[in-house]
């Protein structure tokens, strides 16, 4: 990287640091516990499932779309492991690919229908969040499924370092996410679609593929939340993670993901994840109760946009 | 029944836009109870004119006067309460509300909030029934009758404010012959009620049918104000075109007797667009001339791919002749299309110079294993800015913030990265300044000279003889003639734009 670049990317995130720093002075201020190793320990190892799934959300929201299914994708994929670990007593490493491929499958059916039909992607990941919650039911006969120690491991603290594998990979995929977006031909066609997507069409480029593509990728991230999901809970619990698609997009838009597609960041939603996650274990840690944490956070992402909609707005006055 | 005083009175209306003038002191008196039509050629100011009575633009000096009264209006609300009403081309009625909702949208009758349906639908009965119009059912969904319909239900709801000038401008355009029929009786009627009426239209056999009088404008220019009866349709045009002798460009073109066909376009259809064919050789220059709505975007998106022709063959240099059903495949087959309206389809606003760039050679000259190589991004989008002397801070700029020429400069740069075998431009000057369209003609010579085979769609007939190499006229969908610098003069390019609407329309 070059030293313009170098400074431009410290510009970049240096608003999000700010509001993160800020955030953990406050707690550390108000709370003897929370600025302590384990406190954040605990809090890298609770976010790997919000992470994937932000990283896939970032996409789809670049290409101006949105998945609301991801939630009811990371249940089915925890319930097609807990199934064939449980029922079937498979390995984990035998019934891994079919987790992932649960969640990849049904991103792909989101985005060939969204596509394909020219349906808004709300509405068909709608339908996607009620069926797939369905089909974990029928999955895993609505009871919660009890893996145990096989598939711990992965959301354990590594020794020494003290971070889990999970944290691990859910860090190098938003690196990787990242990478995606602004350094592959791939990443410049979502943003260009997400932009003007008549505009890229006559530019002779075939946009469908890369939009039915990404919502693939958000699939796929659900199967690798969902694992890091069963990997903490110890099972597949077939009520897990609903209404975490709106958390997903919040880490989305605190980062300054726009909702009309066409400008996103995968590291920006990254500090997004961090900020939701500090405030809820701070929030919680000074006992606040949860009525007045959802009250707390919700006001956190109001407040987000509104400081993103000024930044747009003194960018364009620039 | 043309009464002494006129209804409206305009003088020296003067519109200005940055340092380009649109209308220069131009005038007109319309009495009331006179049709008053308002002629030009595309582009004379005939919109911006009534645009300006109506309030919707605000001139940059303007003398008006309503009745005898001081008339200026800042608002399209403020010329409707003086009594001025005007009907533009394009619908502005809303598709999902009903008829009834639509025409009384701006004085529905309420109390304390409530709608009061019954006052709706007897006032907007009214309305329609005053107009002959008892048939349109009022509890449709505008957007469910036929657009001609539509351009009624719109008259209707003009006509029914408080009404002294009522301005059409171009209302036959979508209309079958027998709702145009229709709209004559009632334009009749109006004038016996005395109320005055500026009316635009490119079908001049309605303007002999139905004007007392016409005004000429040209180029932004008042020309004369003429009575109908004493001018013939060649007279308009001719007065329109100017009376100038046929533009010769100074150069010698190139004799190019020997040079293979680049495109191919045969017997193309879709929608408008009925069975064109033609063909440009390589190196050779083909503009298209035509009145706007006459086709010519339509046929250039049917060779590209854009819009799926209903039938005909395009073929590139000498490959398979073939229709493209994606502009993708256009592009892989060479050829390259600039947009009309750049901001809708032809750039990314919110992205960079660089993006918008390299945008359609991404895979092709930018990347490695789908990786980007921004540096060679950064470099081929100066050399390009240096070369059409895009005025901008880095490569990094974003388009939106940049100029419309400047804007312009970067969508053709999109292509001269891309390079193709024919290059299809769509008003490639439209609106920028004199210096940014010297470049575009100066590039546009370049690609030819390179051998590249060139087709030019401007609504500006002098940019057309002053770049092509023959000239082909479009008019109403279908092509009607081909002319070389032997035949060609102004006059005979606006008799040929006219001629697909000097005869009774088959629709």
């Amino acid at each position: 990287m070059t030293r313009r670049a170098l400074r431009e990317t410290a510009i970049q995130y240096a608003g999000l640091t700010a509001v993160l720093l800020l955030l953990v002075a406050v707690f550390s201020s108000q709370s003897e516990n929370f600025f302590q190793h384990s406190t954040l320990v605990s809090i890298a190892n609770q976010i790997p499932d919000l992470t994937f799934l932000a990283v896939g959300m970032t996409l789809v929201l670049v290409v101006g779309g949105i998945d609301l299914s991801v939630g009811s994708l990371l249940a089915l994929s925890s319930a097609v492991l807990g199934y064939f670990m449980v029922d079937c007593e498979w390995s984990l490493w035998a019934a891994l690919p079919l987790c992932l491929l649960t969640g990849a499958v049904c991103g792909l059916f989101n985005g060939l229908i969204s596509v394909g039909f020219r349906i808004p992607s709300f509405i068909v990941t709608l339908g996607m969040l009620e069926m797939a919650r369905g089909a974990t039911k029928v999955v895993t006969d609505s009871q919660t499924k009890y893996i145990g120690s096989a598939v711990e491991t992965f959301g354990e603290p590594l020794a020494g370092i003290m971070l889990s594998p999970a944290f691990l990979l859910a860090f190098c995929t938003v690196l990787l996410g990242q990478f995606l977006l602004t350094q592959t031909v791939f990443g410049r066609y979502c943003v260009a679609i997400g932009t003007n997507v008549e505009a890229v069409r006559m530019s002779g480029i075939k946009a469908a593929p890369y939009s039915i593509a990404v919502f693939a990728i958000s699939g796929l991230m659900c199967g690798l939340a969902g694992l890091a999901q069963t990997s903490r809970l110890s099972s597949a619990d077939p009520n897990a993670a609903i209404g975490i698609e709106l958390s997903a997009i919040a880490a989305c838009v605190i980062g300054g993901t726009s909702l009309m597609g066409g400008r996103g960041n995968v590291i920006s939603s990254f500090f997004g994840v961090l900020i939701i996650a500090v405030l809820q274990t701070g929030l919680a840690q000074l006992g606040v109760s949860d009525a007045n944490k959802q009250i707390i956070t919700g006001g956190v992402i109001v407040v987000a946009v509104i400081l993103d909609a000024l930044r747009g707005r003194w960018g364009k006055s620039e | 029944m043309i009464s002494p005083t006129p209804l409206l009175q305009a003088r020296d209306v003067t519109k200005q836009y940055g340092r380009v003038t649109v209308l220069d002191r131009c005038q007109l008196d319309v009495a009331a109870g006179e049709v008053h039509a308002l002629l030009g050629a595309n582009g004379a100011g005939k919109s911006t004119f009534v645009r300006i009575l109506s309030g919707l633009v605000s001139p940059t000096a303007a003398e008006l006067s309503l009745a005898g009264n001081f008339y200026a209006p800042r608002t399209k609300r403020e010329a409707e309460e003086a009594g001025i009403q005007i009907v533009q081309q394009e619908l502005n009625l809303i598709p999902t509300l009903s008829v009834a909702e639509n025409l009384m949208l701006t004085r529905l009758p309420a109390t304390g909030g409530i709608l009061n349906r019954k006052a709706l639908d007897k006032q907007a009965r009214i309305a329609l029934d005053r107009f002959g119009l008892e048939d349109i059912p009022l509890h449709v969904p505008a957007g469910s009758l036929g657009v001609g319909r539509q351009q009624m239900v719109e008259i209707a709801g003009a006509l029914d404010r408080e009404c002294r000038l009522l301005i059409l401008d171009e209302p036959t355009a979508a209309l079958s012959a027998g709702e145009s029929e229709a709209l004559f009786q009632q334009i009749e009627k109006l004038k016996q009620r005395g109320i005055g009426i500026v009316y635009i239209s490119h079908r001049l056999e309605e303007i002999s049918r139905m004007a007392d009088r016409a005004t000429v404008l040209r180029d932004g220019h008042y020309v004369g104000t003429y009575k109908v009866a004493d001018l013939t349709s060649e007279d308009m045009v001719r007065l329109m075109s100017g009376d100038e002798t046929p533009a010769h460009r100074p150069d010698q073109r190139k004799s190019r007797s020997q040079s293979a066909v680049a495109l191919r376009v045969k017997n193309v259809s879709c929608g408008m667009v009925r069975d064109v064919s033609f063909e440009v050789q390589a190196g050779e220059k083909l503009g298209i001339a035509g009145l706007v709505g006459a086709g010519r975007t339509e046929l250039l998106r049917a060779i590209f791919g854009a819009d799926r022709a209903d039938s005909g063959t395009v073929q590139i240099q000498d490959r398979p002749a073939r229709l493209f059903s994606h502009p993708a495949e256009a592009v892989a087959a060479g050829l390259a299309m600039l947009t009309e309206d750049r901001k809708q389809n032809g750039l990314l606003l919110s992205q960079s110079i660089r993006a918008n760039s390299t945008l359609a050679s991404l895979w092709k000259r930018f990347s490695r294993a789908g990786l980007l190589l921004q540096g060679q991004e950064r470099k081929a989008a100066s050399e390009q800015c240096e070369r059409m002397q895009t005025r901008c801070t880095s490569v990094e700029q974003l388009v939106g913030t940049l100029s419309g020429g400047n804007q312009q400069k970067v969508a053709v740069a999109k292509w001269l990265i891309r390079d193709a075998d024919v290059f299809l431009l769509d008003e490639p000057t439209r609106g920028i300044d004199v210096a940014a369209r010297r470049r575009i003609h100066e590039l546009i010579d370049t690609l030819a000279d390179a051998g590249k085979g060139i087709l030019l769609v401007s609504s500006d007939v002098e940019e057309l003889l002053e770049t092509c190499d023959r000239i082909a006229v479009m008019s109403n969908g279908q092509l009607i003639k081909t002319f070389t610098p032997e035949e060609w003069s102004r006059d005979a390019i606006m008799d040929a734009a006219f001629a697909g609407y000097m005869n009774r329309r088959s629709s």
